[in-house]
């Protein structure tokens, strides 16, 4: 039951990216963007972290891809779409394949080790998963949390700076 | 059953994805939601990992990649809309201003 979600959801993922890829219109792409997003977000419910799921859902299928369409919307594309929209096919397809084949050899050369942590099925289902999050996020990563938050600070400064027409 | 290399060989595969359309697209909009497919498929990787592993730091991980990619986000976007402003334009080809 699980393998059968697995592949399906794996299979709507790929081929929802490989149209991420190939639609010659960014709005199509946006659509198959979300779509992928939704199925990582399945397989981060199937990896018992129901919080990153819903993270997931809310930061990139929410958040990102809201302002990806807004500003698809706000610059009038209408006339780019219908000139030639890829370069290097060739190239880009090799060196995609020598990653690919690279990744293969690697994860097929043996298995990945290191098992037998502290944080197993039983002790998400007895805290939950949020809880555990919220504890390693606000004791041990408590500096980085706000080195993130004044990145986010940054970058708001940043975004309203370059998108106004007189500095 | 489905293993921690199941998700790893997913994952590999939508980054090499996500490789190809940065390389051969010319939209700028579209390279940028190709390189949201990579990170992704990193941070499936950083959570399978971390469930495997048992440890929760891979998680934490993730949280920061998304704050990135949020920050990416608005500063690229508002990059595209000044760049738009000046040229009428948002395909690669045109992204010449340095070259001398």
């Amino acid at each position: 039951m699980e393998a059968i979600l697995f592949y399906l959801t794996a299979l709507v993922a790929i081929v929802s990216a490989v149209f991420v890829t190939q639609c010659r219109n960014p709005i199509n792409s946006a659509l198959n963007l979300i779509t992928t997003f939704l199925c990582l977000a399945v397989f981060y419910v199937m990896l018992e972290s129901p919080f990153m799921a819903a993270i997931q859902i809310m930061v990139y299928a929410g958040a990102i891809m809201v302002l990806i369409v807004f500003v698809i919307m706000l610059l009038n594309l209408g006339l780019a779409v219908k000139t030639r929209y890829t370069h290097g096919l060739a190239g880009g397809g090799v060196l995609a394949a020598i990653i690919l084949l690279l990744a293969n050899y690697f994860i097929r050369a043996g298995e990945a080790t290191g098992t037998g942590g502290e944080i197993t099925s039983e002790v998400i289902a007895k805290y939950g998963h949020t809880e555990l999050i919220g504890r390693a996020m606000f004791v041990d990563f408590l500096l980085p949390f706000e080195i993130a938050s004044i990145l986010l600070l940054v970058a708001i400064v940043g975004a309203v700076i370059l998108s106004k027409r007189e500095v | 059953m489905i293993t921690v290399n199941h998700y790893l060989l997913l994952s590999a595969f939508l980054f090499a994805i996500g490789t190809f359309g940065v390389l051969t697209r010319k939209n700028a909009i579209v390279i940028f939601m190709c390189i949201e497919v990579m990170l992704n498929s990193v941070n499936l990787t950083f959570i399978a990992l971390s469930r495997h592993v048992g440890n929760m730091d891979g998680q934490i991980f993730v949280f920061f990649v998304m704050t990135v990619a949020a920050a990416e986000a608005a500063v690229g976007l508002a990059l595209m809309i000044a760049f738009f402003r000046n040229k009428d334009s948002i395909d690669t080809d045109d992204f010449n201003m340095l070259k001398w």
